[in-house]
């Protein structure tokens, strides 16, 4: 197999600043994007994916002029999501720099805005971000959940998967909502059900607190990239230790 | 030196631009365009696209670009990337479109159900870092190594019928042209864009390229 699995850490943004939560006690500005970009860049990051978590409308059109910086230093792909409601917000970010674009809630409320948003700019560009939780003591059934993990859908999230990739989604995020924040690990049988049950690259998201963690989503997992945030953020790990560890663990990565 | 990126609004242009700006040690001219007479009139043409083949070609010949771009095909060194490299074909499966003709060979989808040889499925897109396998010398090598990773997103692949248009080959699971080209014209299916180091050294190895092989 010569296509490397991805490392992607993920960034939090807000008012233009990346920002780092402390044990879910607020937030901690954490710096420059494009500096903090830059970084993950020069270790070796696969990827980038951008979130914009913004509470304020008005502060909006920040993310804009942060993806712009990026895109104009940083050339790997660029992901960005939160706050994506409409095709037209899709096309100001593609138009900003960024090379995918991640659809969350707004994909259970308005299942038509993957359909339209993959006809219009391609399937490449579409990501769904799936937000699930274990419904089921046995960890074998797990329900979608939105605005933060707060509300409950109803909608399985295997079939759910299958469906925005009938839709036209070119990826699925996939969180954990269990093990969010836990760094106990990736919910593996998730991550596996929904990677086995799809055509399309699956990320897995949610859990990693070491790099093992990370090999697992892979090998046990099915994932064909991982997504981290506070392990890089607080340098407890580069990401080229992270693909380090992986290489070591027999996965093919580029390093 | 002018280089024209060609402007049809399909794509991440702004990166194309930008990566280009950022090798440009050469002083060159480096604008986005959709106005034939600039394009045909520009030293340098890169051809990018991204999204589905059908709308491309639709918004190609919808600015009436055609003949722009087949005009410089053959006079000017010519870097199509991605939709931009399979626009150049005959054909695609994709929307059952036609190209623009300039080489030999189709357009066709991966199948879906891929395995590899340890059986690990393969996804469709084939999205990520692959090795790009050097199957010929081409001046636009100078400083890649042979097998470099390059980033790939796409379900549709060139397949073309004159295996000397290939200059390079990727695997999924079995090998498939990603790097085509003929005389003056060269043409790659991941984005150099995106591709970090080996991206930028393919591109400013273009600025300096006289389109002579």
């Amino acid at each position: 197999m010569a296509l490397a699995k991805r490392i992607i850490p993920c960034l939090d943004v807000t008012a233009g600043r990346v920002v780092k939560g402390v044990n879910f006690e607020g937030l901690r500005d954490a710096g420059d994007p494009v500096d903090i970009a830059r970084r993950y860049n020069d270790e070796g990051a696969d990827e980038l994916t951008f979130l914009d978590i913004t509470a304020s409308s008005d502060d909006r059109d920040l993310i804009l002029s942060v993806i712009e910086s990026v895109a104009s230093q940083v050339f790997i792909p660029l992901t960005v999501g939160g706050g994506v409601r409409k095709v037209d917000d899709i096309r100001r970010l593609l138009n900003a720099g960024a090379d995918k674009v991640s659809i969350n809630t707004a994909a259970v409320s308005n299942p038509q805005l993957v359909k339209d948003a993959a006809d219009r700019f391609g399937s490449q560009c579409i990501v769904v971000a799936i937000d699930a939780k274990a419904v089921t003591p046995e960890n074998d059934r797990w329900e979608i959940f939105t605005h933060g993990g707060r509300k409950p859908t109803g909608l399985d999230a295997v079939e759910w998967a299958k469906k925005m990739q009938e839709l036209g989604a070119g990826e699925i995020l996939l969180t954990s909502m269990d093990r969010d924040g836990t760094k106990i690990g990736f919910n593996l049988p998730l991550t596996r059900a929904v990677s086995d049950a799809v055509d399309i690259p699956v990320i897995a998201s949610g859990g990693v607190g070491k790099l093992q963690h990370l090999v697992d989503g892979v090998k046990e997992g099915h994932a064909d990239a991982v997504l981290a945030a506070s392990i890089f953020h607080f340098g407890e790990h580069t990401v080229r230790e992270a693909k380090e560890a992986m290489r070591a663990a027999g996965i093919e990565v580029r390093l | 030196m002018k280089v024209a990126v060609i402007d049809y609004g399909m794509g991440n242009l702004h990166s194309v631009l930008k990566s280009i700006e950022a090798v440009n040690e050469v002083g060159a001219d480096i604008f986005l365009s959709r106005d034939p007479d600039a394009i045909v009139k520009a030293d340098k043409v890169v051809f990018p696209g991204q999204g589905a083949m059908p709308d491309c070609m639709r918004e190609l010949n919808g600015y009436g670009l055609g003949d722009a771009v087949r005009e410089a095909t053959r006079t000017k060194p010519f870097f199509g990337i991605c939709v931009g490299a399979q626009l150049l074909f005959e054909h695609s499966e994709e929307g059952d479109t036609p190209g623009l003709g300039l080489f030999a060979g189709n357009v066709v989808r991966f199948q879906s159900g891929l395995v590899d040889a340890h059986g690990e499925r393969l996804k469709v897109p084939h999205m990520g870092w692959n090795r790009v396998f050097q199957t010929r010398p081409h001046p636009l090598f100078a400083g890649i190594e042979d097998g470099e990773r390059f980033y790939f997103v796409h379900s549709y692949r060139f397949a073309p019928a004159d295996p000397s248009l290939t200059l390079a080959e990727s695997e999924y699971p079995d090998r498939f042209a990603c790097i085509v080209g003929r005389d003056n014209v060269f043409a790659t299916q991941f984005h150099t864009e995106k591709s970090h180091l080996a991206g930028l050294q393919m591109m400013k190895n273009f600025l300096a390229w006289d389109g002579a092989v």
